[in-house]
C-alpha cells in the first residue's frame, strides 16, 4: 500500500463511519471556497509530510484545496534557520539577516500567486506574504509548528509585525501561546494511521526489524527512538536504566536516525558510546534511513515500555506513535506530552531519572497494569491524535473565519 | 386514529464540534487560578470542566474537571483537588453557577490554608483555553421510541454529548434534550424523568449510549 494519496474512506475500520460522516457534513459547509496553503518546502520536513497527505485527503472530501510553495536561495533558507532556532530560544538574527529575508520576501510577493478565499500560511518562511492582504479579498491564517513557548523576544517581535496582520493564528500547544491581538487557535499536530509508520505489523515483520539489529526476543526491550540529540536526554536515560537493571534484566535500545550530516548529532552518539561502553544490554541504533519508518514501526511494537525521557519537546509525535500501538509509555512532562499522557491513566509522566526508572520497574512488573495503560493511551490517540482529528479541526478552522460567536449554528 | 407511538415533533439529532482557541492566560498558583476563573468567559469554564470526560471518551471521567487534575498532579493540593473533583457538575444548570461553586471551593480553602503558595514546575502552569463550539444537523432523526433507539446506536460520541452535557449546562435549557423531547413529545415522561436523573459525568460516553439504549429499550415492551 503506498503512504499517500489514500481516500477518506480507509480511515472508516479505525474511526468509524460517524467520525467520517461528520467530516463529510463539514466539509460542505466550506463548498465553493478554495483553501490555499503555502508551505517554504514541497519535500522533507515535518510540514511537507502533513501537508501531503492532508491536501488529497480534503480534496477527496470536497475542500478545493491547493498547496503552493515559495522560493528561496540557501542563503535565504540559512536564516530562516536561524529564525526557527531563534523561535526555540537560541540566538537573534543581525541586520543582514534581516535584509536577507525581507528581499527574498519582496521577491516571493511578486511572483507567488495568491488566489484563495482562505491564504493559509505555514512557519516563518513565507510569513511575509501577508503584505498582500490588503489587496486581496482573503482570510488569512498563520500556522505555527514550532515551539514557542520561549522564543527569543527580538526575532519574536519581529514576527509579531507579521502575525498580527492575519485573521487567525494556530499554534500546536497551550504553553505555546502568546499575547497576541489575534485570535490563537490550538490544534495538535497528528499522526496518520495508515502511514508506514504506524500500520499494523505481523509478529513476523516485528520479529525480522529485531533480528536485523540484533536484539532479543526473549527479554524485555526498553527504548527510545529519537535523534541523538542532548535535549533528548539520551545519557538520563542509560542512567534510568542502569537503576532498572539493578533489579530486572532487560535491554535499552535508543534508536536514532542517521547522524552524518548533524555535527551535533554525531558528538552526542560518540559521547552515548562511550556510556554506554562495556555494557552488552544497551543498543545505540542508527536506524536505516531508507527503512527507517518501517524500523521505527517494528520497534515500536516489539518493545516492552516505550520511553521518551526529554528536557525539552515540541509535541513529540514519538509518544504518540507509541501510545498508537497500544504500548506503555513513560515521557518526561514536557512540551505536548502532557497533552497525550493523563499520568496513570494512558500512561505515566516523570521529572527526573529516578522517576523514570521507578515507572519502567512499575510497567515491567505488572504487565496487566501496563496492558491497561497501553490500552487506554491507544483510544486516547484514536480520539485526539489521528489525520482525521486534524482534518476536523482544519475545517472548523476555515469556518471559524466566518463565525465570531462561541457557539456556531451550520 | 393518530399513532399514538409517535412523537408530536421528530428529534433531530445534532452533533457538535470543538475548536480549541488558546487565551495566552496562564496560572501558577492557587490564587491566580481564582483570580482567573472568576473573570474568563463561561465558554473557558465550560471547556475545562468538559474538556477531559470529552478527550477521555474511554475513560470513566476521575477527576471529572482540568482544574482538580492540574491543583492535584501539579500543585499536589490533594484535599481541594478532591473537593474540586466531588462539585455536583450535574447539579447545575448554568456555567454561571458552577463557576460559582469552583470560586467558593477554591476561596473556603484559601481561608484555612496555612503556608506559602504552592508554585507550578515551570511550564506546567495552568493554561486556561476556550471551547468554540459548532453545531451541525446530522441525517439522524426519530419519531418514535423505537428510531430513537437506533439513532442512538448510530450517531456520534460528540453527537451524544451534545444533546446530554451541552444543552443542559451551556445552552441553558434545564434538562437534557433526549428527555425534553421523550417528556413533551413522545408522552414518556417516566423515561424522560430516568434519564433526566442519571449523572453523566460518572459514565464513559459509551457506557452512557449503553445505559440510554438500556434504559429505552424497557418502555418498548
Amino acid at each position: 500500500m503506498t503512504d499517500l494519496h489514500k481516500k477518506i474512506e480507509d480511515y472508516i475500520p479505525i474511526v468509524g463511519q460517524e467520525k467520517v460522516e461528520e467530516l463529510k457534513l463539514i466539509a460542505q459547509k466550506l463548498k465553493g471556497k478554495t483553501i490555499q496553503s503555502i508551505n517554504s518546502t514541497a519535500v522533507g520536513g515535518g510540514v511537507a509530510e502533513i501537508l501531503s497527505r492532508m491536501v488529497p485527503l480534503l480534496n477527496n472530501l470536497g475542500v478545493d484545496t491547493k498547496w503552493d510553495v515559495i522560493k528561496g536561495d540557501l542563503e535565504f533558507f540559512g536564516v530562516t534557520k536561524k529564525i526557527h532556532n531563534a523561535l526555540h530560544g537560541g540566538k537573534g538574527i543581525t541586520k543582514k539577516d534581516v535584509n536577507i529575508f525581507l528581499e527574498t520576501s519582496r521577491l516571493n510577493l511578486e511572483r507567488t500567486p495568491l488566489y484563495g478565499d482562505i491564504i493559509f500560511v505555514h512557519d516563518p518562511q513565507p510569513i511575509a506574504l501577508i503584505g498582500k492582504k490588503s489587496t486581496l479579498d482573503s482570510k488569512w491564517i498563520w500556522r505555527c509548528h514550532v515551539d514557542v513557548s520561549q522564543p527569543n523576544k527580538s526575532v519574536w517581535n519581529f514576527l509579531k509585525k507579521y502575525i498580527e496582520k492575519y485573521d487567525a493564528t494556530v499554534f500546536s500547544a497551550p504553553a505555546f501561546s502568546q499575547k497576541l491581538k489575534v485570535k490563537q487557535f490550538m490544534i495538535c499536530p497528528s499522526i496518520d494511521p495508515l502511514s508506514e509508520k504506524n500500520r499494523d505489523l505481523t509478529d513476523v515483520d516485528v520479529s525480522s526489524v529485531l533480528k536485523k539489529y540484533g536484539l532479543p526476543h526473549n527479554v524485555p526491550l526498553v527504548t527510545q527512538v529519537s535523534r541523538y540529540d542532548r535535549l533528548k536526554d539520551p545519557a538520563g536515560v542509560i542512567d534510568a536504566y542502569k537503576l532498572v537493571r539493578k533489579y530486572i534484566n532487560c535491554h535499552l535500545v535508543l534508536a536514532g536516525s542517521h547522524a552524518s550530516d548533524d555535527p551535533e548529532g554525531s558528538e552526542v552518539l560518540a559521547e552515548i558510546r562511550e556510556k554506554a561502553k562495556g555494557d552488552p544490554q544497551i543498543h545505540l541504533l542508527v536506524v536505516d534511513p531508507k527503512t527507517n519508518d518501517f524500523d521505527v514501526n517494528a520497534l515500536q511494537r516489539g518493545s516492552a515500555v516505550v520511553i521518551q525521557k526529554s528536557l525539552r519537546e515540541g509535541f513529540a509525535l514519538t509518544v504518540t506513535e507509541a501510545l498508537w500501538k497500544a504500548r506503555p509509555v513513560v515521557a518526561s512532562a514536557v512540551g505536548g506530552i502532557p497533552l497525550q499522557i493523563a499520568h496513570k491513566y494512558s500512561g505515566l509522566l516523570c521529572h527526573s531519572i529516578e522517576g523514570a526508572a521507578l515507572h519502567i520497574k512499575q510497567f515491567l512488573h505488572n504487565p496487566a497494569y501496563a496492558k491497561k495503560l497501553g490500552t487506554n493511551g491507544k483510544e486516547h490517540i484514536r480520539q485526539n491524535y489521528l489525520l482525521t482529528r486534524h482534518l476536523r479541526e482544519y475545517m472548523l478552522l476555515f469556518l471559524s473565519l466566518y463565525n465570531k460567536e462561541d457557539i456556531v449554528y451550520l | 386514529m393518530p399513532d399514538l407511538n409517535k412523537a408530536i415533533n421528530p428529534f433531530y439529532f445534532c452533533t457538535r464540534l470543538i475548536l480549541r482557541e488558546l487565551t495566552g492566560i496562564r496560572a501558577r498558583n492557587i490564587k491566580e487560578l481564582l483570580k482567573y476563573i472568576k473573570t474568563v468567559s463561561g465558554s473557558v469554564i465550560y471547556n475545562h470542566t468538559h474538556q477531559f470526560l470529552q478527550q477521555h471518551i474511554h475513560l470513566s471521567p476521575e477527576p471529572p474537571n482540568d482544574f482538580a487534575y492540574w491543583v492535584k498532579g501539579f500543585l499536589n493540593e490533594e484535599e481541594l483537588a478532591e473537593k474540586m473533583m466531588s462539585i455536583d457538575t450535574c447539579g447545575f444548570c448554568t456555567i454561571r453557577e458552577l463557576r460559582n461553586a469552583i470560586v467558593k471551593t477554591i476561596q473556603d480553602h484559601l481561608a484555612k490554608a496555612k503556608g506559602p503558595l504552592r508554585i507550578a514546575p515551570k511550564g506546567s502552569e495552568f493554561y486556561f483555553v476556550k471551547a468554540m463550539s459548532f453545531v451541525l444537523p446530522t441525517p439522524h432523526v426519530a419519531d418514535d421510541l423505537k428510531g430513537f433507539i437506533e439513532c442512538i446506536k448510530k450517531i456520534s460520541v460528540y453527537s451524544i454529548y451534545f444533546h446530554m452535557f451541552e444543552s443542559k449546562l451551556r445552552l441553558e435549557k434545564g434538562t437534557n434534550d433526549f428527555s425534553f423531547w421523550l417528556g413533551t413529545s413522545l408522552g414518556k415522561a417516566e423515561l424522560a424523568e430516568e434519564i433526566a436523573r442519571l449523572d453523566p459525568y460518572t459514565y464513559t460516553i459509551e457506557e452512557l449510549r449503553s445505559e440510554l439504549i438500556k434504559r429505552a429499550e424497557k418502555y418498548l415492551k
